[in-house]
């Protein structure tokens, strides 16, 4: 549960850097459109004259109030000059000469035009003043941009607009938004316009109750958190209007409840998996052997690190073949951990069966071990995994967004499960694994090496770890400390799940995973970790073996 | 039936517990007369261990009456206070405290104050010393009074843990399999040993040994699948058909 | 209890009382009464870093009471140990008083800094050293009670016993890291001025301190040594060899488990109120379950079950520590504790003590190892078994 806190936080802020270059590339592009806009103007402009020059001649009274009529008068005058001066108005590269009452803009090259009429003009006139805003007027030139831009030939920048107009319903934006809503073709952006229509109607004064209320059915559909506020905001309604709003907010809230629930469940479920991928491993050593592992964390730890080794050998040599090297790297991971899982039992854990205190304080210092010799070997940072372009990104399932590299590691997860079970079922290791379980002794006398099944198993386990290591590299920092942020979760599931029962892992991991992330946004991260783990010492007291221990004899022989 | 019921020692009366769907206790009725000593047989699996898990509170039946004394009812009780009611039991693995001297081994089990702060300030007493030395000489390991109880043969320990029952001083002895492991002539001393000790105390003796049962000369009880198959005298038992059946194979 | 207390003080018990007395009284003196630079004077540093390591022996002998004789292995002393480091370290903060950055005569700094309205309820008392001193026994030993009483009537035995002390600490750990926690968050309170009223960073402080400390190392062993041979100590034994045939004795488990684990909680509490004003700061990273667990490993290379040997182990094992983490060795240390870990456990089961001291308690591993077998074979704690 830990390392998901520990491993979300840093990711946030690598999306963070990659998000800033996309940021940059949206806005290169929007300075391609404004300039295309802008030769368009400059082609059309006489047939604009009069009524658009009295508008911007208003930029240059100076006075709060003719910038807001400008405002208002330019953004609605579907001038191609509009949204030039607008967006100039709101980067404060408008100027004013309060003498010739001529405005310009200062375009981003540097360039100067006449706001009015689109010409070149060499440089400003010594007394022009860059027009002031206040902060009423910064929301009114906002607003005004977004009515704008609706009519950008881009359908997401058009539906990017069409959302700034339905936070901001601003009543001047009105037309610009029916004109656009009459010509969209695009489905997706024709019900963004009409729920920008339907902010700004239900906010406007003199809009009739009908109106109204179709409005309110509109954005009633939307059911997202705007609307959820654009909905709590109303205020001065007739009765009909308010109880309709009042239900719609009900409703919405309902749903957004319901969504909230899903998303938490999905988190559950994705926290779940990497707790079951990190203790299946666990749950078979500490099942079949009863050997405590406490280096089953430095395991998963060198997976990770053997899917790094991967990419930096495929990064340098092979860059083709990056998309495939998860591909590469479970089955080496399950035998680099697993050669390891084995040397460790012969040389150390076999002669200590029997006593499993002393297990447990060995295998601690085989993981202190381990994680210094990872240490001198690769420094004591963190080494970047890189995710593979099919593990990348994000789609959005109703309100909520599911990213595919949590996606992936659940199905993959389940995948690992489903073949543990089928081999245990199916193989002649699983069936003397089994047989040893149940009766050493027996199976000892019946000819079964149980030396040889306890040495493959604690093979299988390391291995099994060491594939995990390669999922978690995906959503975790990988560092020498990798294991042991996992290492008490895994106990716990398997505790809490009943030792001995495959199970009984997967139903204590999903249940810690989703519980964890539903007391999460009541209690904050850590707090529900600390619940979680004393529900467990809770709950290990009600029932000592677990929540699929099994009973009577068979236990006790 | 009901004043036999109240009068017995020990009271079984329908008792079921299965594990996981087996039946290990199937419907299994007993009594046990105060003064009585009962031997138990049967194949292995019959029951036998758990019937006496279940009277000393190891585990709980799934149902039936299990009574002590005709009023306490044992199902409701844990194995310190069952033990403390006097029930004391040898398990059929002679379990003695293996790095303490055979003398601590009898001194923990003097039915004296159990409690923590009764064994904090416990200082020996006369009587207690007395009651040891009586024990050390009934199972003969008087010369072996300070040796580990590690380093007892496997016969030693089994008189070991029997002293140790005498030293609770149980209204009722539970023995599972006390002379497994033992040479004709341990099995012997052991009988002659149980004899004796029945003189005073209520005793049942689970065991496979026939000779040894036979010698015991009491009544005995058959289990099978968890419960009773036959009861009567060792004749009686072994010309019981099913018994043979069951013992034989069909 | 006199007669508890001379009752079988053999000749290594009572020479190691003397040693331990010899070093509170010599040490403390040739630091103090010799010119400094003097062959023979032990420099301040070392007064430290010994009374360190005799809050650690403290430490050790609280495990080895409850591991090597009750056979409860806890990977969470750690725990109580911090938790009496806590309540020392608060007596220490409202000493400051207006002393610190802030100056605010009551509320320490962090809280300061924080935007405390107010001195939290559980902070109050502990400007009063005999309120705090109260506090460093009642608070680890309340915890152990509850957590104890808990465990151990519903009989969570051996390694859930251990895995769940150690999901414990590390809760704990969670819980201190935060700031909301009133604790000083990761910081954890340090600064500290003075101790009734003497100079914390004085030498005839730090002298006297661990004077103290080795007279707590003393107390400690004595308080184990007459829990240990008395009757009680047999019945620990027993319950450590074959618990579940104690049971059948009519002995009540749970209560002598409960009974050792809260003293064991309380005695890790003074070691971790001795250790707090020597080292001049506590914080959350004291929880750590890495610590708990190397405690373990003092206990295991001393020789467990022979109290003198958990003592000798937690100051051979810190030494080698100090001295290793301080040279050009240093990352290696890892590799020597790792491997400390698996030799001591594989090679010397008996660990120093009950290997070489022929006056040690009888410690027959491979005995224990038989004996614990059959006892789990009683107790149903054999390995558990896997089924799909």
């Amino acid at each position: 549960m830990i390392p998901k806190f520990a491993s979300e936080a840093p990711r946030k802020l690598a999306n963070f850097g990659i998000g800033a270059p996309v940021a940059a590339n949206a806005f290169d592009r929007l300075r391609s459109i404004v300039l295309s806009v802008f030769l368009i103007v400059v082609l059309t402009l006489p047939a604009f004259a009069g009524a658009f020059d009295d508008a911007v001649a208003k930029f240059a009274n100076d006075e709060f109030s003719d910038t807001e009529e400008a405002i208002g008068m330019v953004a609605s005058s579907g001038n191609p000059l509009a949204f030039p001066i607008i967006s100039a108005l709101h980067d404060d590269r408008l100027s004013a000469d309060p003498d010739t009452k001529k405005v310009y803009i200062t375009q981003q090259d540097g360039k100067i035009i006449d706001a009015a009429t689109g010409t070149p003009v060499a440089k400003l006139p010594d007394n022009a003043a860059s027009v002031r805003l206040n902060n009423r007027l910064r929301r009114s030139v906002e607003a005004a941009l977004g009515s704008l831009t609706l009519l950008s030939p881009d359908p997401a920048k058009r539906i990017a607009a069409a959302q700034t107009v339905f936070k901001s319903h601003e009543e001047s934006a009105l037309p610009v938004v029916e004109g656009a809503l009459a010509k969209e073709t695009n489905n997706a952006v024709k019900a963004a316009f009409a729920e920008a229509r339907a902010a700004i109607l239900l906010n406007k004064s003199g809009t009739s109750d009908a109106d109204r209320l179709e409005a309110i059915a509109t954005i009633k559909a939307r059911g997202d958190q705007e609307a959820l506020a654009l909905l709590t905001d109303l205020s001065d309604q007739s009765p009909l209007v308010a109880k309709a709003a009042a239900t719609a907010v009900s409703s919405i809230q309902s749903r957004l409840a319901i969504w909230s629930a899903v998303q938490n469940a999905w988190y559950g479920l994705s926290l779940g998996s990497v707790l079951l991928l990190a203790a299946i491993g666990l749950a078979i050593t500490f099942g079949v052997m009863g050997v405590i592992n406490m280096a089953h964390g430095e395991m998963v730890m060198l997976g990770a690190y053997t899917t790094f080794v991967v990419q930096d050998i495929i990064r340098t040599s092979f860059p083709g073949l990056f998309d495939y090297s998860l591909f590469i790297a479970v089955p080496l991971a399950f035998l680099v951990a697993g050669a390891i899982g084995v040397l460790i039992e012969r040389t150390i854990i076999r002669f200590l069966y029997g006593r499993p205190l002393e297990t447990l304080l060995a295998t601690w210092g085989i993981s202190l071990v381990l994680q210094q010799a990872v240490r001198t070997a690769f420094g004591p940072t963190n080494r970047e995994v890189g995710n593979p372009s099919w593990m990348s990104g994000a789609f959005e399932l109703g309100q909520i967004t599911i990213t595919y590299n949590r996606l992936w590691i659940l199905c993959f997860t389940l995948a690992v499960f489903a073949i543990l079970l089928a081999m245990l079922r199916y193989t002649a290791l699983g069936l003397e694994m089994r047989a040893v379980t149940q009766n050493r002794r027996m199976a000892a006398s019946m000819g079964i090496a149980t030396s040889r099944v306890d040495a493959l198993t604690f093979g299988l386990g390391s291995g099994i770890a060491g594939i995990a290591g390669v999922a978690l590299s995906q959503i975790d920092n990988v560092s020498p400390n990798l294991g042991q942020s996992y290492i008490i979760d895994s106990f716990m599931v398997v505790v809490f799940g009943g030792v001995g029962n495959l199970w009984g892992t997967l139903v204590g991991a999903f249940t810690l995973g989703i519980a964890n992330k539903f007391l999460e946004p009541v209690a904050g991260a850590v707090l529900a970790k600390i619940a979680i783990l004393v529900l467990i010492i809770l709950f290990i007291q009600k029932r000592p073996r677990g929540l699929f221990a099994l009973k009577g004899r068979a236990v006790e022989a | 039936m009901d004043v036999r019921a109240t009068s017995a020692l020990l009271y079984l009366d329908g008792v079921h517990v299965s594990f996981d769907g087996f039946h290990a206790i199937n419907n299994l009725s007993l009594t046990l007369e105060p003064g009585e000593m009962r031997a138990i047989i049967g194949p292995n699996g019959a029951g036998k261990t758990t019937m006496m898990d279940i009277i000393t509170g190891k585990t709980k039946p799934d149902e039936g009456t299990v009574l002590f004394d005709g009023v306490t009812d044992l199902t409701r009780l844990d194995e310190t206070r069952i033990a403390e009611l006097g029930i004391g039991r040898k398990f059929q693995k002679p379990t003695v405290f293996e790095s303490q001297s055979v003398e601590d081994n009898l001194l923990l089990a003097l039915n004296v104050d159990h409690s923590v702060k009764g064994t904090l300030f416990w200082r020996g007493g006369k009587a207690e010393a007395e009651r040891i030395e009586r024990v050390l000489e009934t199972i003969r390991l008087k010369d072996a009074r300070r040796r580990l109880a590690e380093s007892l043969s496997h016969g030693q320990k089994q008189w070991l843990e029997i002293g140790m029952l005498l030293a609770q001083d149980p209204k009722l002895l539970l023995v599972d399999e006390p002379v497994a492991g033992m040479t004709d002539v341990e099995t012997h001393q052991t009988a002659e040993l149980l004899k004796e000790i029945n003189k005073e105390k209520t005793v049942m003796v689970v065991e496979h040994d026939m000779t040894f049962v036979r010698e015991l000369g009491v009544k005995v009880t058959c289990l099978h699948e968890g419960t009773v198959l036959a009861e009567g005298t060792i004749d009686q038992v072994s010309a019981n058909e099913r018994v043979v059946e069951v013992y034989l194979g069909r | 209890m006199p007669h508890v207390l001379t009752r079988s003080l053999d000749r290594g018990t009572t020479l190691f009382v003397i040693l331990v007395a010899a070093c509170g009284v010599l040490i403390p003196l040739s630091n103090l009464l010799l010119p400094t630079g003097s062959m023979l004077q032990v420099p301040t540093y070392l007064v430290a870093l010994f009374g360190k390591y005799a809050c650690y022996a403290v430490l050790a002998l609280s495990i080895d009471l409850i591991w090597g004789y009750c056979g409860i292995l806890s990977l969470g002393h750690g725990a109580f140990f911090a938790l009496g480091g806590y309540a020392m370290g608060m007596y220490l903060m409202r000493q400051i008083g207006s002393r610190g950055v802030y100056g605010n005569p009551v509320l320490p700094d962090f809280m300061v800094f924080l935007n405390y309205p107010k001195l939290p309820w559980y902070w109050h008392g502990f400007d009063m050293f005999w309120f705090a001193a109260l506090m460093v026994v009642v608070v680890p030993g309340l915890l152990a009670f509850c957590f104890g009483w808990l465990a151990f009537r519903s009989r969570v035995t051996g390694v859930y016993l251990s895995i769940i002390t150690q999901a414990m600490t590390y809760a704990l750990l969670l819980a201190f890291f935060r700031n909301d926690f009133g604790f000083g968050g990761n910081n954890g309170l340090t600064d500290f001025k003075d101790i009734l009223g003497f100079n914390v960073q004085a030498e005839g402080t730090r002298a006297a301190l661990f004077a103290l400390s080795c007279l707590a190392i003393i107390v400690a062993f004595l308080t184990c040594r007459a829990v240990v041979t008395s009757k009680l100590g047999k019945v620990l034994i027993a319950v450590r060899d074959a618990e579940s045939r104690t049971r059948f004795l009519g002995y009540r488990v749970e209560s002598y488990k409960l009974f050792v684990f809260t003293l064991s909680a309380c005695m890790a509490g003074v070691a971790g109120a001795l250790y707090v004003p020597q080292v001049g700061i506590i914080n959350p990273s004291e929880f750590a379950p890495a610590n708990s667990i190397e405690a373990v490993i003092w206990v295991a290379v001393g020789g467990r079950g022979t109290l003198i040997g958990a003592a000798i182990g937690a100051v051979v094992v810190n030494y080698a520590k100090t001295y290793f983490t301080s040279g050009p060795l240093a990352p290696y240390w890892l590799f020597m504790l790792g491997a400390l870990f698996i030799l001591v456990t594989l090679l010397l089961p008996k660990g120093i003590v009950g290997t070489f001291n022929p006056w040690s308690e009888r410690w027959k591993a491979d005995r224990l190892t038989a004996n614990s077998e059959s006892a789990a074979a009683e107790d149903g704690v054999s390995e558990p078994r896997l089924a799909e």
